[in-house]
């Protein structure tokens, strides 16, 4: 019986050889063994997966527990009020959030059409000498930390942005009466937080679109050449549409990114406290520079205040990746199945 | 194989050593641990490395700000605390127990400023200050500006204000002024280590704000003294309540404090102040302990130190000492203690 069981574990090893039933016995004996460790190895493999989900868990859990107190008194004023307010002990984090979706908006706006143009050309129309590097560029470009991107805004971007844009725009005669930049110029303003996002999200929504666009197979792009279609027929009516919701999914991403970025955006948001407006000049903070900014000096309710902040910002993070990768998912999975049709 | 031993004895005696070493800031770790204030860091590293030599007592401060430092007192991960604002009520409440505070050092808050064409010392009211960062006046040549500094050409430029973005006593200090001077700004913003700031950019410490506004012409903030005098940057001579316009020195920060009366706790600012010579924008640096702690009699020797031999070094680094009649209430508190 339990030879049996052996023999049908290495079908046709001991058949086909035909060796010895000494060497039977072993081989028998070291699958068992090698059974019981594959089954020991799976544990292990299953208790890290759990790992990851316990800390998902407790992570949710943390942040509720210790944001209850501003929870319970300030409920739903928490997202419809402006005031953040240490010194009476209120706080209302509307302008935060508003600002960290405004900011983000900033970057996508800017970043999608250089990110789709950069991902189109590095995927259907560039020299393969040229792709190898410009594909690593961009994700060296992903990995740099978001510290350095703040420096360098710091250094050089906010100077020119002061110099070369604000100041000619708030002293035009024209523009600088429109709702978005009657403000004077600040240089550190959620301009310079949505440019900043803009050109740290860029590579990730650029690399996430190439791979999505490779994906494509050949015989979508040679039946569209086939019909007579030019490159830029082939690439705007044929694959574009094909890759849409990846695409999609990759903008989705670069969004989550953007909406938690929290170093670089403290260095050049300048963290003004007052309610949100839509002027591009106007200092505002995000949801994680205050967090960043308030947490070393708070106690009691400012806290659990600011837990509250990370909770919704959790929350909103969670969504927005869950939402990009089933978009990439289901794209993905609908690369293969148009692959497969004749 | 005569290589290999003595590479690995090489091995041997680095790893000794090395142990040493830890075991050796272990042990001088735990004489005393404090955090709070930046602003008193640069006094209480001579403090720290003096006490040592004179007393043998090891003092590890880390300067991580005000309210961190009281935070990680509450926490006892530290024996005291370094803070230029006392702790507030809800700050006591969640304490648990009695805490002191003793006033160690004084220290003037400058408003600084980067204006095109304009030197230093303008003249400023508390009035003004206050207007100027409740974003009421938004122009250098406001009149406002321009009738108390007849002399200065101010351009036509938007004032561009700068504030600490991470809690600080040193706004402790600054906005606790605006209060007393301007009822606006005590009903619209009030008196806080961090407070609603109507206006302006934030910058994280008092480095952050003197950069931010060496990039930034036309700009106003506030910043300790120590910082104002290191990083050159113009500071304005501000009207006190006696009408004097007063420079921000240690002798007028000191002046300031001469004819305060201190509470049995010490938890007071003395912002717009009596004093005729006196700069009124300054204020005590506390250091808190709890009252009973293990280390209640190494701090009280610390603190008493602090405060005689230890005051010497206050001119040098732009602090003010603690006034003789302040100084003999806090020695004979500090004497009660066990």
């Amino acid at each position: 019986m339990s030879i049996d069981t052996g023999s049908a574990a290495t079908p046709g090893v001991a058949a086909s050889t035909g060796i010895s039933p000494e060497l039977k016995r072993r081989s028998l004996h070291e699958t068992t063994l090698s059974r019981s460790l594959d089954r020991g190895y799976m544990f292990l493999l299953f208790l890290a997966s759990l790992a990851i989900l316990a800390i998902v868990a407790g992570l949710l859990i943390q942040l509720t527990l210790s944001s209850e107190p501003s929870l319970r008194a300030f409920k739903l004023n928490f997202f419809v009020r402006d005031d953040w307010d240490p010194v009476a002990n209120i706080y209302a984090a509307r302008p935060f959030i508003f600002a960290t979706l405004y900011s983000s908006l900033i970057a996508l706006l800017i970043s999608i059409p250089i990110s789709l143009g950069a991902a189109i050309f590095l995927a259907e129309l560039c020299p393969k000498w040229l792709r190898t590097p410009l594909s690593f560029l961009v994700e060296l470009l992903a990995a740099v930390p978001s510290v350095v991107y703040g420096l360098w805004a710091i250094f050089v971007m906010i100077p020119w942005l002061t110099n070369k844009v604000e100041t000619p725009i708030s002293t035009s005669p024209f523009l600088a009466k429109m709702s978005l930049f009657n403000m004077p110029p600040n240089g550190q303003d959620m301009l310079a937080a949505g440019l900043i996002l803009a050109i740290m999200v860029t590579p990730y929504i650029t690399a996430v679109s190439r791979d999505i666009l490779r994906a494509i197979p050949r015989s979508v792009r040679e039946g569209s050449y086939a019909l007579g279609s030019t490159k830029w027929e082939a690439i705007n009516l044929v694959v574009l549409p094909f890759a849409r919701a990846g695409i999609t999914g990759g903008v989705i991403l670069g969004l989550g990114r953007a909406l938690g970025e929290t170093m670089a955006v403290t260095m050049v948001c300048g963290n003004g406290m007052g309610p949100f407006k839509v002027a591009l000049f106007n200092p505002c903070s995000t949801m994680a520079s205050v967090i960043a900014n308030d947490l070393g000096d708070a106690s009691g309710l400012h806290i659990s205040a600011l837990i509250e902040i990370g909770l919704i910002l959790f929350l909103v993070t969670m969504v927005v990746n869950a939402a990009a990768r089933l978009l990439i998912f289901f794209t993905a999975k609908d690369i293969q199945g148009g692959g497969k049709r004749p | 194989m005569h290589h290999k031993f003595s590479q690995f004895g090489n091995f041997s005696a680095a790893a000794l050593l090395l142990g040493g070493i830890l075991v050796g800031g272990a042990a001088q770790a735990q004489d005393l641990q404090g955090a709070g204030s930046t602003f008193v860091n640069p006094i209480m590293t001579h403090w720290t490395a003096d006490y040592q030599k004179t007393a043998g007592v090891s003092i590890n401060y880390q300067p991580v700000g005000s309210g961190a430092g009281i935070n990680d007192l509450v926490a006892k991960t530290v024996d005291f605390a370094g803070s230029d604002a006392p702790m507030n009520a809800g700050q006591l409440a969640s304490a648990g127990a009695p805490v002191l505070h003793f006033p160690d050092v004084i220290g003037a808050v400058p408003v600084v400023y980067n204006v095109d064409g304009v030197g230093p010392g303008i003249h400023l009211s508390g009035d003004v200050i206050a207007n100027i960062f409740l974003g009421k006046i938004t122009k250098w040549n406001d009149p406002a500006i321009t009738s108390l500094n007849p002399t200065s050409k101010f351009p036509d430029a938007s004032i561009f204000i700068v504030h600490r973005s991470d809690g600080s006593g040193t706004t402790g200090i600054f906005t606790d002024y605006l209060a007393r001077v301007s009822p606006e700004w005590h009903d619209l913003v009030g008196e806080g280590t961090s407070v609603k700031w109507p206006a302006g950019l934030g910058a994280k410490g008092s480095a952050g704000v003197a950069g931010l506004m060496r990039t930034h012409p036309n700009s106003i903030g506030y910043v300790e003294l120590s910082y104002a005098v290191q990083n050159v940057i113009y500071y304005a001579s501000v009207q006190n309540s006696k009408g004097k316009f007063v420079y921000p020195t240690p002798e007028s920060a000191a002046a300031e404090a001469s004819n305060i009366k201190v509470p049995s706790d010490f938890r007071t600012f003395f912002t717009d102040g009596s004093a005729a010579n006196g700069y009124p924008i300054s204020g005590f640096s506390w250091l808190i302990l709890y009252k009973d702690s293990p280390k209640t009699d190494q701090l009280k020797k610390f603190i008493t130190w602090v405060l005689t031999d230890g005051q010497q070094y206050c001119k040098d680094l732009d602090y003010a000492p603690i006034p003789d009649s302040v100084k003999s209430k806090e020695l004979a508190a500090l004497a009660t203690l066990k």
